[in-house]
C-alpha cells in the first residue's frame, strides 16, 4: 500500500495534466482501482495534515497536485502565467454555456440579450469551449459546449460539480412566495 | 437625477447589454422583480437609451428590442383586467422569466470567478510552464515579426561581399540547420539572435538560419524574447 501510494505520488508530480484513475491503473497494473482510489485519498489526507505548499485536487475527472491559493502571490513572482482575466460578459457567456450545454448561439444570446460572437471566438481560442457540431434545424447553427480545459481552469471535478446558482438574488424585496 | 449621475451609470452599463441596464434600474429603485413597476422602469429605461444616443454612444439593436418588450408590457398592463384573473397571465412574466434566468447566470458567473482558478490562484507543476520561467527583472517581451525582420536585415547588411556570388548546390538545408541549432541549444540553453549567424556566413546560410528559426518557433521548439532596454533578441530552448 505504502509503495503504491508513493508510485502514484511520483506520477502525479510528473504528469502535466490531471491523472485519471484509469490512467494510473494502466501504468500500475498490479493495483486495483479501489486501491488506487484509497491511495489517492490517503495522499490527499497527508497533504491536508501537512498543510504544505500544495494539495491534491480532483479536477476534470482526474487528480492533480496544485499549489495552495494562499501562495499565489509568490508563484506570480516566479512565473508569468498566461493571463486568464475574463471580462464579466465573457464569464456570463461561459456560465450560460456551462449550465445549458449543448447550446446554440442564439440561445446564449437570448439569455444576455446581447450579441456574443466576439466572446465566443475568444472562448474558443482559449479552449474553454468547443464546437460539438451543427444542430439539425434551419441554418444549421453551431452547438457549443465546455471543454476539459474549462473544468481544469475552474477547479471542477466534472460538470455536476458546477456551483449551484442561487435561485434568485433579492434585488429589492422579492417575496419568496413567487420563487420557483 | 442630475446628468452626471446618469452619465456614470451609462458608462457602467453600456458594455454589458440591455439586461444589465434593467437589473441596474431594478436595483436602483429597490423594487421587487416579481412586482416591477413597469411604467416607471420602462420610462427610465427609455430615458437611458436617449441619453446614450445623446452622448453619441451607438445604441445597439439589443437595447431597442428590450425597450419594445417593456413598452409592450406597459401597454398591456393598461388594459382592463378580466374578471377571472387566474386565466390572465401577468404580462410582466414576459420580462420576469428572462430576468430570473439572467440573474441566475449572473450569480453562477460570479461563483465561477470566485473559484481557485488555475493560473490565477492555483498552479501546477507542468513542463509546459517552463517557458514562463523567466527572470522578470530582465524585462523581456515577446518579439514581433517586424523586430525579427529588422534583426534579419541587419545581419544581411553585415554579410561580407565576397561570398555573395557563389551559389552552392550543397548548401545546408533548413532541416540540417535546425539540427545544428538544437545542438547549440542543448549545450547552451539559450543564445542571442546574432550568435546564430556566423560572421562570415553567406547569404544563403543566413536565409537558411532565419528560416530554421521561424520553423523552430512554429514547432514550439524555441521561444524568442527581446530585452526591453538593450534590444537584444534572445532565443530559449523549450
Amino acid at each position: 500500500m505504502e509503495e503504491i501510494k508513493n508510485i502514484i505520488e511520483s506520477l502525479l508530480l510528473v504528469a502535466g495534466e490531471p491523472l485519471t484513475i484509469d490512467h494510473i491503473n494502466k501504468i500500475l497494473t498490479q493495483a486495483g482501482k479501489k486501491e488506487i482510489r484509497n491511495a489517492l485519498s490517503e495522499l490527499s489526507k497527508e497533504y491536508e495534515l501537512r498543510k504544505g505548499g500544495f494539495f491534491l485536487r480532483e479536477v476534470a475527472g482526474g487528480y492533480q497536485i496544485r499549489t495552495r491559493p494562499e501562495y499565489r502571490e509568490w508563484i506570480k513572482r516566479l512565473i508569468q502565467p498566461k493571463a486568464l482575466r475574463l471580462s464579466k460578459a465573457a464569464l456570463e457567456t461561459l456560465a450560460i454555456i456551462a449550465y445549458k450545454q449543448p447550446i446554440i448561439r442564439s440561445d446564449i444570446e437570448h439569455v444576455r440579450g446581447v450579441n456574443c460572437g466576439g466572446i465566443l471566438r475568444m472562448l474558443l481560442e482559449r479552449r474553454l469551449i468547443r464546437i460539438l457540431g451543427k444542430k439539425e434545424i434551419p441554418g444549421r447553427p453551431l452547438i457549443y459546449a465546455t471543454t476539459k480545459q474549462f473544468l481544469e481552469v475552474f477547479d471542477l471535478k466534472d460538470l455536476k460539480d458546477l456551483p449551484t446558482p442561487e435561485e434568485i438574488i433579492t434585488l429589492g424585496e422579492a417575496s419568496s412566495e413567487h420563487m420557483e | 437625477m442630475t446628468p452626471d449621475e446618469r452619465y456614470q451609470v451609462q458608462i457602467e452599463n453600456i458594455f454589458e447589454g440591455p439586461m444589465d441596464l434593467l437589473v441596474h434600474l431594478i436595483k436602483k429603485h429597490e423594487v421587487d422583480i416579481y412586482d416591477i413597476p413597469i411604467a416607471l422602469i420602462t420610462e427610465q429605461y427609455l430615458e437611458y437609451i436617449e441619453w446614450m444616443k445623446a452622448m453619441n454612444i451607438d445604441v445597439a439593436g439589443d437595447f431597442l428590442v428590450l425597450a419594445s418588450t417593456l413598452t409592450q408590457i406597459k401597454s398591456r398592463m393598461l388594459l382592463p383586467a378580466h374578471e377571472d384573473e387566474d386565466e390572465d397571465e401577468d404580462p410582466r412574466l414576459e420580462i420576469i422569466r428572462p430576468l430570473e434566468e439572467y440573474l441566475r447566470i449572473k450569480s453562477a458567473a460570479e461563483k465561477l470567478a470566485k473559484r481557485d482558478l488555475l493560473g490565477e490562484d492555483t498552479f501546477v507543476r507542468s513542463p509546459g510552464q517552463e517557458d514562463d520561467l523567466l527572470n522578470r527583472e530582465e524585462g523581456v517581451i515577446d518579439v514581433g515579426l517586424f523586430e525579427l525582420i529588422d534583426a534579419f536585415q541587419k545581419i544581411l547588411e553585415n554579410i561580407s561581399p565576397i561570398g555573395r556570388i557563389e551559389i552552392n548546390a550543397d548548401t545546408i538545408t533548413v532541416r540540417d540547420r535546425i539540427v545544428q541549432i538544437v545542438d547549440v541549444f542543448e549545450t547552451k540553453g539559450s543564445v542571442t539572435f546574432n550568435e546564430l549567424f556566423s560572421k562570415n556566413a553567406d547569404k544563403s546560410e543566413v536565409v537558411v538560419t532565419f528560416l530554421a528559426i521561424l520553423e523552430m518557433v512554429r514547432l514550439s521548439l524555441i521561444r524568442i524574447v527581446q530585452h526591453t532596454h538593450t534590444g537584444i533578441i534572445r532565443l530559449f530552448y523549450l
